[in-house]
């Protein structure tokens, strides 16, 4: 284990480097602050979990589980360290922290600002911190309700979860990114300036080969019973939220146009927000039901093709839950897109006219980039929708059946923790990952602005 | 960006662009109805079976049927919907007004007072932005289970009293309310409370309004918590309550169930109808930065 500190000890050293320079401050005394974080903050992993998975009777399996709660407890303490750090000790760098300076504050009251935060604190301590520690806790342990004992079990419940193998899915996206990887490398080599945009364009394709050969990898590193949640969560997720954009997007464009009747065109198509997503559930269970359903009576009346049965065809299940997921969470996108679209230029769209751009150029160089923000905050929260929300929707609507084709990473949590809740938390956990890496790509494609939302 | 100078920007333009455009924009309108009618057609279909008995669905009948009331009979007085009303009701209106309470506590504390170690602080709430309460949700099920409130109202509604969007919500809008009120406030002899709900609560009020319907919708609307752990029938919300007109195989009577939830849903719509204007302006003014 200690070369596994040493190097992480070396790459908090490195990071720090790096960060403090790209803030122009010193970047030795970035090196030395986060150098410690990076020695220490494995300890937040391998304390509790007593570094059994390091014990020589252990597999291949478990040392390798040990290494990345190692370097995930590393990379916590090196990204919470150099984060801080950085914002301390450059000027100005705490946000607004303090803008407006001290004027107009309560200056001789100590105890009041404590006694104002008291309830949130608590409350944010008691409920949120205290049983996400807990539930670290708890994926180590196998807890069976009402056995007296919860024995420790080191890694299992997550090993559990893991059964790596090679696929083809995994292998073409990343053979491809190497390709685009060499190919844009020798485009900006030979790129003539202002001539062609292969090497943006190469660039580009390289980030979302990026992101399907990680999407793709973490698949392949899932066994047999947890890559089809994965895959399905996958699914569902992306369905709902690129689809219910897109449409979002251009229902918002019609309905910013200006014509009379707006408002109540608006009120009409944003309704649906305040519908719960087990109610959301229950009418499409309703429209979609293969016996009586009007959903199948009206694709027979229109099509020569007999509709398949939701509650017995995977596919028509997926569809009908992202279907019923894109109808609940249209009114909010259409809501923030309406509002956007009020904050496009209209003297630099009216200037594109004169200059002869047509729609399409109009919508995508300058509506659609000052629209970036607010996509942005719209996937964040409408992923996270996907992720915890449509669950009550599913469970309605389909139970998570067929056969396991719409249990998502929530739903299976549920149903694994009435055998051993350690199995929950562990799925909890990976489901936490998840919800951690689409926050950070957030914060790189954003930069640091942080979106208050619901 | 300042979405709310456009916002007004966009009030003023508005009658020159009427003026100018009026009329020949049929292809639009024909459009949007188009749209609207396909997002309303669950609901209104929901309306028609809810007054029909099982054979009139079958028969994909699109008129009123005559079993509104034996279907409300079933849904009210069998069921009991009612019961579970108002269980959803107080505890979505005890999560919204405490989280909009503790929001404005928090708010007041970050902006009017410099306090030693005010950006740990403001980095622990900031954080739980990133904490979704579902990912912890078995755990804390242990840990209302050990305060032995579990199930009870109180443990439906005390964890969730408080929230980083709403200290962040109010934080925000104070931060971008003129200092100088603070400073008449302190040489009027104010306390920091007297300022709280004399001064500055009267100027939040899209922002409490924004707040309070988020909050009502997402206590209204929550599933997951009252299904792990209300045992007793009667302390059930209406979320959850929905599921005993549900039957999976045969015997579904689907008027009942679309009669229920329809009406499981009319809280939340009104909330949200009402106070749709200061909902988009606090959102505008949240977002303003």
């Amino acid at each position: 284990m200690l070369p596994l500190f040493a190097m992480t000890a070396v790459a908090g050293a490195l990071v720090g480097r790096a960060v403090w320079r790209s803030a122009g401050l010193s970047g030795r005394a970035g090196a030395l602050i986060v150098a410690p974080a990076g020695l220490l903050g494995p300890l937040i992993t391998m304390v509790p979990l007593e570094s059994c998975t390091f014990e020589p009777e252990r597999g291949l399996m478990d040392n390798a589980v040990g290494t990345v709660a190692f370097a995930g407890g590393a990379a916590v303490a090196i990204a919470a360290v150099a984060w801080i750090g950085r914002a301390l000790s450059s000027p100005g760098g705490l946000g607004n922290l303090d803008s407006g300076g001290d004027s107009g504050t309560y200056r001789h009251r100590p105890l009041m600002p404590w006694l104002l935060l008291v309830p949130t604190l608590t409350i944010l301590a008691v409920f949120l911190y205290w049983p996400l520690v807990e539930t670290f806790r708890l994926s180590t342990h196998l807890v069976r309700r009402g056995a007296p004992r919860e024995p420790f079990v080191c890694v299992d419940n997550y090993t559990a979860l893991l059964g790596p193998s090679l696929e083809w899915w995994f292998v073409v996206p990343a053979a491809a990114l190497l390709v685009a990887a060499v190919a844009a490398h020798v485009a900006r080599r030979h790129a003539r300036p202002g001539l062609d945009d292969t090497a943006n364009r190469l660039a580009r394709l390289r980030g979302a080969l990026v992101v399907l050969t990680v999407v793709a990898a973490t698949a392949s590193v899932f066994g047999p019973g947890y890559r089809p949640v994965f895959v399905t969560t996958l699914i569902l997720t992306s369905g709902t939220v690129l689809i219910g954009l897109a449409v979002g997007l251009g229902i918002a464009l019609l309905v910013s146009q200006p014509i009379r009747g707006r408002s109540i065109y608006r009120t009409l198509l944003v309704w649906p927000y305040a519908i719960s997503p087990p109610i959301a559930g229950i009418l499409f269970f309703v429209i979609f039901d293969p016996l009586t359903g009007i959903a199948g009576h009206i694709w027979e009346t229109l099509t020569p093709w007999e509709m398949p049965n939701y509650r017995t065809d995977a596919t028509l299940a997926r569809v009908v839950v992202i279907v019923a997921s894109i109808w609940k969470t249209l009114g909010f996108t259409i809501l923030f897109y309406i509002a956007g679209l009020q904050n496009v230029s209209t003297q630099m769209l009216e200037a594109a006219q004169m200059d002869g751009a047509n729609a399409w150029q109009r919508f995508r160089h300058f509506i659609l980039p000052s629209l970036t923000p607010i996509t942005f905050f719209l996937i964040v929260t409408n992923v996270t929708y996907a992720f915890f929300q449509v669950f009550g929707t599913i469970a309605y609507l389909t139970g998570g059946g067929p056969s396991g084709a719409t249990t998502d990473a929530m739903t299976s949590i549920i149903e694994v923790s009435t055998g051993n809740i350690g199995d929950g938390a562990a799925g909890s956990l990976v489901l936490f990952a998840m919800v951690l890496a689409v926050t950070a790509w957030q914060f790189r494609a954003t930069g640091r602005r942080v979106h208050y939302g619901a | 960006m300042d979405i709310t100078k456009a916002v007004t920007a966009t009030e003023e333009r508005v009658p020159r662009r009427r003026g100018r455009r009026r009329g020949g924009k049929w292809y639009l309108h024909v459009a949007l109805s188009l749209i609207c009618a396909v997002s309303c057609a669950p609901v209104v279909y929901a309306i028609l079976v809810a007054t029909q008995n099982n054979a009139q669905m079958i028969n994909f009948d699109l008129t009123f049927g005559d079993s509104f009331l034996a279907n409300l009979d079933t849904v009210w007085n069998d069921r009991d919907l009612g019961g579970f009303m108002v269980n959803s009701a107080i505890m979505a209106i005890i999560i919204s007004v405490g989280k909009a309470a503790t929001g404005l506590l928090a708010g007041l504390a970050f902006v009017y007072f410099r306090f030693p170690g005010r950006w740990i602080v403001f980095f622990f709430v900031l954080i739980t932005l990133m904490m979704p309460t579902e990912i912890s949700i078995l755990a804390l099920f242990e840990v209302t289970h050990d305060f032995g409130i579990s199930g009870t109202m109180a443990g439906l509604t005390i964890p969730f009293l408080a929230s980083a969007t709403a200290a962040f919500l109010f934080r925000q809008h104070f931060a971008n309310l003129p200092a100088n009120l603070s400073e008449a406030a302190q040489l009027d002899g104010a306390n920091p409370i007297q300022f709280l709900t004399r001064v500055l609560i009267p100027l939040s009020w899209n922002v409490l309004g924004a707040l309070l319907v988020i909050e009502f919708l997402y206590g209204w609307n929550m599933y997951l918590w009252p299904l792990l752990t209300v045992n007793d029938r009667s302390d059930q919300v209406v979320q959850v309550g929905l599921a005993s007109l549900q039957q999976s195989g045969q015997g579904q009577l689907y008027g009942p169930l679309m009669l229920g939830a329809l009406i499981a849903s009319i809280p939340p719509i009104l909330v949200f109808l009402a106070l749709q204007r200061p909902f988009m302006k606090g959102f505008a003014m949240a977002r303003d930065k």
